[in-house]
């Protein structure tokens, strides 16, 4: 099947040639994070980190949204789809996370009203059609699906829908990278930073961690040849001792980003203090409802008053979403945690490092 | 869940485009996209939205790359 803009990076020949001339440029031990939860997919499914030298090590950052979201918010989202008239919607990767007692699957076995979409834009189109219920649409994602988010309310607003809600739970990237960077147990030498995310945000934004950190970073597409060519950039930095901010998915990222996105996304959200799975709070890497769209706030419709919880007890989740472990230093990881019955989010999101792992190591 | 991938644009309309990827044909919105797209573009889609408009120059300019590398040391690989 003829998929332009994705065969072309598919092809083994390119990447063989690809991988040649990154192991002459590779002279010394290098230490790479991928931050995006879509690239650590698509390396595991290439088996890349089997083609590159043994002196790269690529660590699977904390971009996967699923992953990332506090526990207290899933049990916040629980609580939710139990209300009377509520209809919860959200993407499929959400249903089975467990949270403190249940997960959404399970409460949907039970009979509530929890619908997969493919868009918040589906969710609002559900409201319409359901204007006896309360539609909520679970706002999980980073800079890539936020504007989305956003776009979805304005057009709520526009259609005067008084049954539409979100809960934000939505993170940044560029200050969770900056949390990375002050961990001394890391120990990185590059970054490839996420595709999707810099389509909006544009490279410019990790300028301000290339400079202070004197940390190489490449962002990066998700095929094969787009990823060992970030590869290749980011050891050609390390190598001359450079620390500079260069794209090597030139056909869809900009330095600039995209501003109408930005835009729209500013218009309804603000930053906020956030909750990451396993890291904690972090200053101003959420986003919250702005005042004028505080009546689509979720949060505050139905008092959800959202708690911290206790991990699962020995799921190593937190350390394997920064890093510091691999899936393989957990010790539910493939005994008591697999793909059929996972514990920690990790192992649940088809974009977790432990599903990854468990699928193709 | 950052996942989004090229799709073909068909139709564009006020706020949608139809767009095509291996004979699927989807409807997505253009809430967040300026300017928007043509006929015959392609667009990254991420959740059933129109992020950005693939910069076909600049395919080029990876792909030229592309062959270029394996053009090149063919004979250190024999």
């Amino acid at each position: 099947m003829e998929l332009k803009h994705l065969n072309e990076y598919r092809d083994r020949d390119i990447c063989r040639k690809i991988v040649e001339k990154i192991r002459v440029a590779a002279r010394k031990e290098i230490r790479l994070m991928e931050v995006c939860g879509t690239h650590t997919m698509s390396i595991s499914r290439n088996g890349i980190q089997g083609l590159l030298p043994k002196t790269i090590t690529l660590l699977s950052g904390p971009g996967c949204p699923v992953c990332v979201t506090a526990q207290g918010e899933i049990d916040g989202f629980i609580k939710l789809s139990k209300m009377e008239g509520v209809i919860t919607t959200t993407f499929g990767d959400l249903l089975r996370v467990p949270a403190s007692e249940s997960s959404l699957e399970r409460e949907r076995a039970e009979g509530a009203d929890v619908r997969i979409v493919y868009s918040a834009f589906d969710s609002l189109e559900i409201a319409e059609n359901n204007p006896g219920n309360e539609v909520v649409f679970l706002g999980i994602g980073f800079e890539t699906t936020a504007p989305t988010i956003a776009a979805a309310i304005i057009e709520a607003e526009k259609r005067g829908l008084k049954n539409f809600s979100v809960v934000s739970a939505n993170k940044l990237v560029p200050p969770v990278l900056d949390v990375l960077m002050k961990d001394k147990r890391l120990k990185l030498h590059g970054l490839i930073c996420p595709g999707h995310v810099s389509v909006i945000i544009g490279a410019q934004a990790y300028i301000p961690l290339a400079e202070k950190y004197h940390i190489p970073c490449v962002v990066a597409g998700f095929e094969p040849a787009d990823i060992l060519q970030a590869i290749h950039m980011l050891v050609n930095q390390i190598q001359k001792g450079e620390s500079s901010v260069e794209i090597a998915y030139r056909r869809g990222v900009t330095f600039e980003g995209n501003n109408r996105a930005k835009d729209v996304m500013d218009k309804v959200f603000e930053t906020c203090d956030a909750d990451w799975r396993g890291i904690g709070l972090i200053p101003q890497s959420g986003l919250r409802l702005r005042e004028q769209f505080l009546s689509f706030d979720a949060e505050k419709k139905f008092d959800l008053s959202i708690k911290e919880t206790k991990e699962p007890d020995g799921c190593a989740c937190g350390d394997i979403l920064i890093g510091v472990k691999s899936p393989t230093e957990c010790p539910l990881f493939g005994k008591t945690c697999t793909t059929t019955h996972p514990i920690g989010p990790c192992m649940v999101s088809t974009e977790g490092t432990c599903a990854a792992y468990y699928k193709y190591h | 869940m950052c996942l989004a991938v090229p799709m073909k644009v068909l139709h564009v309309e006020e706020m949608t485009a139809d767009v095509d990827i291996g004979g699927i044909k989807k409807r997505v919105r253009l809430d967040i996209i300026e300017p928007k797209p043509v006929t015959g573009d392609y667009v990254i889609v991420h959740a059933g939205f129109a992020i950005h408009i693939i910069d076909e120059k600049e395919a080029k300019i990876t792909l030229g790359y592309l062959k270029e590398v394996l053009a090149c040391g063919t004979e250190t690989s024999q």
